[in-house]
């Protein structure tokens, strides 16, 4: 008979952790050794380039050398022409009072309180509402203030909360159609669906602002602004279109075809069975969407509209700046990661959650 | 008549038939007034125009455009610098996203700290703003009277990276490109008919033997064999120079694109399951073989649709190169547009192009996929 072994110890304890992290192998020793010195130096740079060194007062500009660090100067003289644009002076606090509303929203949405098909587009279009109100004045004694004066982070996040507001509907209308029973609407769906996911969204923008001018009567066309949002959202609905597919394809066919026999009709078994679930179940694709949606905004930039990224270059477009390109786009950089990380991380967190049985 | 009215078949038929009115109805209101309208402008419609001369140089192309060049030239000169852009992206972007990868796999927590730092950064920024970055630093370099010296053969200055190159002409480099389609056809021929051994061997020796010919016949008699760049007055002369728009581009968008294809190769290498790695070690393979026979082809199958994905995704995203002044194919067209007016035809030949290069990409990426996917199982 065998004698029984008692289990092996466990190895445990600072040693044994730092052995397996970092020194597990001759290699392993090696690589250590010179990440750690590439990251004490690079550290070590940025944070004397960024903090010690740096340059924080307009008084002092004159300390802006190529030598010194970064010059954060630039920012407080240019921080309001970066987040509002040529929007009025005195009427910048409803802009900020505009976007802190859209931000709520957003913060409010990924609460799971908040998540019923009937929840969501009430705070979403109140939000928004709130928004556009807010930014164009024109009653209680708030002066009006055209769109074409809107600009900064405000259009970056009015374009944001418009796309999706606009894009979402048309995504469940496309996913239905696209999955229709009636042959010639799922194709021709199908068919319109492809074709714009192959185009760039710039061509779609350029498209907008160009060309529907030539094609459409005068008294349809809106704004340049209108008509670019709503290209956007044509091309933001394509994609989130793809993706509730998915997720009315992951809802068993058990389901709908039990709705059928007890006659529910073809709307309640859409709103009240098939789409809850659909959503639910492409919540971290469809947040990854709204993440790549948010940094493509940027993209109407080059059509000549005056978003964050524009009022960036602008900051930096006269001499007396012209140096501190670094500093501006290192802040503009700063801008959009605080959003993008944010809710990548929320997606993240979600997708943990929900195979974890929670949702 | 009531019957029918309520009829199943009737309904679905008549939902169908005003549907497709209604299309053909816009499509064609949109066709009249658009047709109206550039009438009232005079111009005239069709594709005439391609033929006719552009009157304004592009700062940048593979093959030679000038003033006088005929519209269709330039704009074959656009698509191709997109393509140029393009396939230059993805290769580099993959190589580096292998490594991010690799770093982000590891057992080793320093490296998963760079890895990671990388990705979040790179990725949570906007490609448009990364490419500003860098064409603002690279425009801010010295002129070159002050360029960056780098070893007396290649020199970094506000103008662009100058190179030392062969002295090649155009038809020299379309011939090289004959070769390496030839050399790829050959490759695959060999592999499918399980060829010659050392086929990599000689296909690389075919392709230098080409290459020295052409050098050593294509020239003229005085010239070097390699031109080097010099800086004649307030200029580089010779050599070849990476423009700073085209670096500018090609970097912002490998830099963005390699932590994504960084993430999708991570989540491949992931996907394979421990159990799969435990057999092969049950088997006694060793590590190596391992990660060769059984890791990453299980791990490629895994990534390939969304790779495909992010190929066309990047190839899309080379239209941000207009914002500084890259002369890709949709920065062609739209300065074609506002020069000659022809609307319609441009914009029909702009979403074309991309159609078709992204239909073709996804057709080959798609292709891969059918032939190496696991049979047996949907």
């Amino acid at each position: 008979m065998a004698a029984s072994l008692t289990a092996p110890a466990a190895a445990t304890g600072p040693v044994v952790w730092l052995r397996k992290h970092f020194f597990s192998t001759w290699y392993d020793a090696v690589f250590s050794i010179l990440f750690s010195m590439l990251i004490a130096w690079m550290v070590n740079k940025l944070l004397g380039w960024a903090v010690f060194d740096a340059i924080w007062r307009v008084e002092n500009r004159e300390l802006c050398t190529h030598d010194a660090g970064a010059c954060w100067a630039v920012i407080e003289d240019r921080g309001r022409l970066i987040l509002f644009g040529l929007y009025p002076y005195e009427e910048q606090w409803r802009s900020t009072l505009a976007c802190l509303a859209v931000i709520v929203t957003m913060v409010l949405s990924c609460l799971p309180k908040f998540w019923s098909i009937r929840r969501l587009p009430i705070l979403w279009i109140a939000g928004f509402g709130i928004f556009v109100l807010l930014m164009r004045g024109g009653f209680a004694g708030m002066p009006l203030v055209r769109s074409e004066q809107w600009g900064g982070l405000s259009l970056t996040i009015f374009i944001f909360a418009a796309v999706f507001v606009i894009g979402m509907p048309l995504a469940v209308i496309f996913a239905l159609a696209r999955r229709s029973t009636l042959p010639v609407i799922a194709k021709v769906s199908g068919l319109f669906i492809d074709l714009v996911r192959s185009l760039p969204l710039l061509t779609l923008l350029f498209a907008a602002a160009v060309v529907v001018p030539l094609l459409v009567p005068e008294a349809i066309q809106g704004t340049k602004l209108g008509r670019v949002v709503v290209a956007f959202a044509l091309f933001f609905a394509v994609y989130q279109a793809e993706i509730i597919r998915a997720g009315l394809q992951s809802t068993s066919q058990g389901q709908e075809e039990a709705a059928v026999a007890l006659g529910m009709p073809y709307w309640s078994l859409v709103v009240d069975i098939l789409l809850p679930q659909a959503f639910r179940n492409t919540l971290p694709s469809t947040i990854n969407q709204a993440v790549i949606t948010f940094k493509e905004t940027s993209v109407v930039t080059i059509i000549g509209f005056f978003e964050v990224m524009a009022s960036g270059n602008a900051a930096i477009g006269t001499g007396e700046w012209g140096n501190q390109y670094i500093e501006v786009y290192v802040f503009l950089a700063f801008i959009y990661f605080i959003f993008v990380f944010g809710l990548s991380r929320y997606g993240a967190w979600l997708e943990k959650r929900m195979r974890l049985g929670h949702v | 008549m009531n019957k029918l009215l309520s009829s199943q078949k009737f309904k679905r038929a008549s939902i169908q038939i005003v549907f497709l009115v209604s299309l053909v109805f816009i499509i064609v209101s949109l066709i009249v007034v658009g047709q109206k309208n550039i009438a009232a402008q005079g111009i005239a419609t069709g594709f005439g125009f391609l033929e006719r001369t552009t009157g304004w140089p592009i700062s940048f192309s593979v093959i030679e455009v000038t003033a006088r060049s005929t519209y269709a030239r330039v704009l074959f000169a656009g698509l191709l610098n997109t393509m140029l852009v393009g396939f230059l992206t993805l290769f580099f972007a993959t190589v580096l996203g292998l490594i991010l990868a690799l770093l982000r796999v590891s057992s080793n927590t320093l490296m998963n700290i760079v890895g990671t730092t990388y990705v979040e950064i790179f990725r949570n920024v906007p490609v448009i703003l990364q490419v500003f970055f860098w064409y603002a630093l690279l425009t801010h370099l010295p002129s070159p009277k002050q360029a960056y010296d780098l070893g007396g053969v290649a020199f970094l200055s506000n103008r662009g990276l100058m190179m030392p190159a062969p002295t090649l002409s155009a038809t020299d480099l379309w011939v090289l490109i004959g070769t390496l389609t030839a050399i790829g056809f050959g490759l695959f021929y060999a592999k499918q008919n399980g060829g010659a051994k050392r086929r990599w061997l000689i296909a690389i020796a075919a392709f230098f033997a080409v290459f020295l010919v052409l050098l050593l016949t294509g020239r003229e008699p005085d010239q070097s064999l390699i031109s080097i760049p010099e800086l004649k007055g307030l200029r580089f002369v010779g050599g070849i120079t990476l423009k700073p728009e085209f670096s500018a581009l090609l970097i912002g968008l490998v830099l963005f694109g390699a932590a994504y294809i960084g993430e999708i190769i991570r989540g491949g290498l992931l996907s394979v399951e421990r159990g799969k790695l435990e057999a092969g070690s049950a088997l006694g393979l060793s590590g190596f073989q391992i990660n060769r026979y059984v890791r990453i082809p299980l791990a490629f199958r895994a990534m390939l649709p969304s790779l495909a994905n992010q190929y066309v995704w990047l190839m899309k995203g080379t239209t941000v190169g207009i914002a500084i002044g890259y002369p890709d194919y949709f920065a062609v067209v739209s300065t074609s547009i506002n020069q000659s007016g022809q609307t319609m035809e441009l914009l029909a030949l702009l979403m074309g192009g991309f159609i078709v290069v992204n239909y073709s990409l996804g057709f080959v990426m798609n292709k891969i996929n059918d032939r190496i996917k696991l049979k047996g199982r949907s």
